[in-house]
């Protein structure tokens, strides 16, 4: 059992697609001198050219962001680095700010610098309060180099208070700002109104640091790596019934097939995709399914099923999870979260016949259209893609 | 006499802003384990808001009680791969030797357990928090010294 283990981590380790980018030792005070000497425009257009999209899940240009925030015009901006990191199965962000902060840091003061912004957040979610004071100390030796080069930017931390929608930019801006959580109407979007009204751009922790690494390096370090739509590589967070759990940075555009025969085995049933609210991927399904944009998309989580495990209970734990973590703002998704839950209670208990099934499909499908926010639209991802796929074991 | 100032001291160390209403709820809960209706007027009253607001916001937030809380906050990862690993060993220890279940408080007020969602440690699961110190590789026996630790 061992041996398999080690075997099995020497063969992920030496894989073509694995890669060391964010984890590797860097040159700090180069990188920060680096991005002082860049040009807004250059930076926006270095990361532009990288393809840089979005890691915390939703997959946006990175630059299109920037442009946004540097031409709105506002003498006030701020970055905002998104460390909520609430996605069940997703932990790779707190790996990096335990051990590559000074990489987070210069990847906000290259946004800084893109936009004209003075002030830097950290949005840190309340289960990472341990990490405070090491990231503090870290966040302190920054501020006071910079204040020493004589760039006008300085980093905070503000904690979240265990809530998992103010992930979603909008409701981390509200809770920023001293209130509950509910998700913005967008537009208009938060390069042009966020933090206290002012243009602000939100980015995934993961997301800033390669923007760092692609001022450092070049844009071609990065966009050499992955395929068309996803270019580079992507921190994975591998958890569930695998040997060799954990963080691992890979180049995107792996297939699932590639992705089940390195961390699973013979009986992986099924892979979780992008957490709960991302898509559960059937083993029949690996090798057609490319991890990426492209294919299904992930902001790192990726959970590892075997034949042993209930589909059923797995789709009760992800509902009560939503039902927990709606903000009730909408109808769409207070209730839809709930008659989902219920309404698979019920077919299992028999109260419903087994048509009823569809009859929440709909229903999974119009909260996608209906809800407010993120949260709600994603319900019916791992919803619809278990019991089309799992339906035996949802509906006996 | 320190007690009373309390909410003045968060407010001085954080400011009245609308923004700084977050870090001073934080304070008062990593002081006194919840905010009291006390607290929550005197904050209201602090920020210029109505009470019903900031009680508002407080309830929005699993990590902002506003009903009394143990000395240690137990909070048991309920989320997929927990499930999966063994959460059952985990509550059990802990309804074993303290005779609570989630949303309880333990009798001589030392202790008080919530069910929590994903606190990123699924790769070593089961997972907990006590206070803010995270646990990981939980079994049933390690759970049970983590809290024999925390009595004595
Ligand atoms: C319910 C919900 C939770 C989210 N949680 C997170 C999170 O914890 N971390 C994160 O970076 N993005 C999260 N997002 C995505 C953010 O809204 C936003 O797209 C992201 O922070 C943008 O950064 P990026 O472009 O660098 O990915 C969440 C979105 C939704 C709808
Ligand atoms: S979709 Fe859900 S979480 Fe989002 S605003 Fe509506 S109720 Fe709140
Ligand atoms: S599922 Fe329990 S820590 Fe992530």
């Amino acid at each position: 059992m061992v041996i398999d283990i080690k075997e099995k981590e020497r063969k992920v380790n030496s894989h073509k697609k694995r890669v060391n980018l964010i984890f590797k030792e860097h040159d700090i005070d180069k990188l920060i001198e680096k991005v002082l000497k860049t040009e807004p425009e250059k930076i926006i257009d270095e990361i532009k050219d990288s393809g840089l999209r979005g890691r915390g899940g939703a997959g946006f240009p990175t630059w299109i962001k920037l442009k946004g925030a540097r031409e709105a015009k506002s003498d006030i901006k701020y970055v905002v680095c998104n460390a909520d990191e609430g996605e069940p199965g997703t932990f790779k962000d707190r790996e990096i700010i335990e051990k590559k902060a000074e990489k987070i840091l210069a990847g906000m003061m290259a946004v800084a610098k893109a936009i004209g912004a003075k002030e830097g957040i950290i949005y840190l979610r309340a289960e990472y309060n341990y990490l405070i004071d090491g990231l503090q100390k870290k966040i302190d030796v920054f501020n006071k180099k910079l204040e020493d080069m004589k760039f006008d930017f300085t980093v905070f931390i503000k904690s979240g208070s265990g809530a998992y929608v103010c992930g979603e930019e909008t409701s981390l801006l509200e809770s920023l700002e001293g209130k509950r959580g509910e998700a913005r109407n967008k537009p208009p979007y938060p390069a042009q109104e966020g933090y206290l009204g002012k243009p602000t751009v939100i980015n995934n922790v993961e997301t800033l640091v390669y923007a760092a690494l692609i001022m450092l390096d070049g844009a071609e370090c990065f966009k050499k790596l992955g395929t068309m739509s996803s270019k580079g590589a992507k921190v994975f967070s591998v958890s569930g019934d695998t040997d060799i759990p954990g963080i691992y940075e890979i180049e995107m555009g792996m297939t699932l097939k590639e992705f089940a025969e390195l961390f699973g085995d013979s009986n992986t049933k099924a892979v979780q995709v992008g957490g709960a609210s991302g898509f559960c991927v059937p083993r029949s399904k690996f090798e057609e399914t490319v991890i990426g944009f492209e294919g299904v998309p992930t902001g790192g989580s990726m959970m590892l099923f075997s034949d042993k495990r209930s589909m059923y209970n797995i789709l009760h734990n992800y509902l009560e999870f939503f039902v927990e973590e709606s903000c009730g703002q909408c109808t769409p998704c207070r209730v839809g979260c709930q008659q989902l839950l219920k309404g698979i209670e019920s077919i299992k208990a028999k109260e419903k016949s087994k048509k009823y099934i569809d009859e929440l499909l709909e229903l999974a499908k119009n909260m996608k259209i209906t809800a407010k926010c993120g949260l709600g639209q994603s319900v019916c991802n791992p919803f619809i893609s278990i019991v089309e796929n799992f339906r035996e074991e949802i509906v006996y | 006499m320190t007690e009373i100032n309390i909410v003045k001291d968060a407010v001085k160390k954080h400011g009245r802003k609308r923004e700084s209403l977050m870090p001073v709820l934080q304070e008062i809960v990593k002081q006194e384990n919840y905010l009291s209706e006390e607290r929550l007027m005197e904050i209201a009253k602090e920020f210029d808001l109505s009470s019903a607001e900031v009680y508002g916001v407080a309830t929005f937030y699993s990590f902002l009680p506003v009903k009394p809380m143990g000395e240690n906050v137990i909070k048991v990862c309920q989320t997929i791969v927990c499930d999966m690993k063994g959460k059952e060993a985990v509550l059990d220890a802990i309804k074993d030797k303290l005779n609570i279940v989630p949303g309880q408080t333990s009798a001589d007020g030392k202790f008080s357990l919530m069910a929590v969602n994903c606190i990123g440690q699924c790769s070593n699961a089961p997972a907990m928090l006590v206070n803010d110190k995270p646990y990981i590789n939980l079994t049933y026996e390690n759970v049970v010294k983590i809290i024999d630790e925390y009595q004595s």
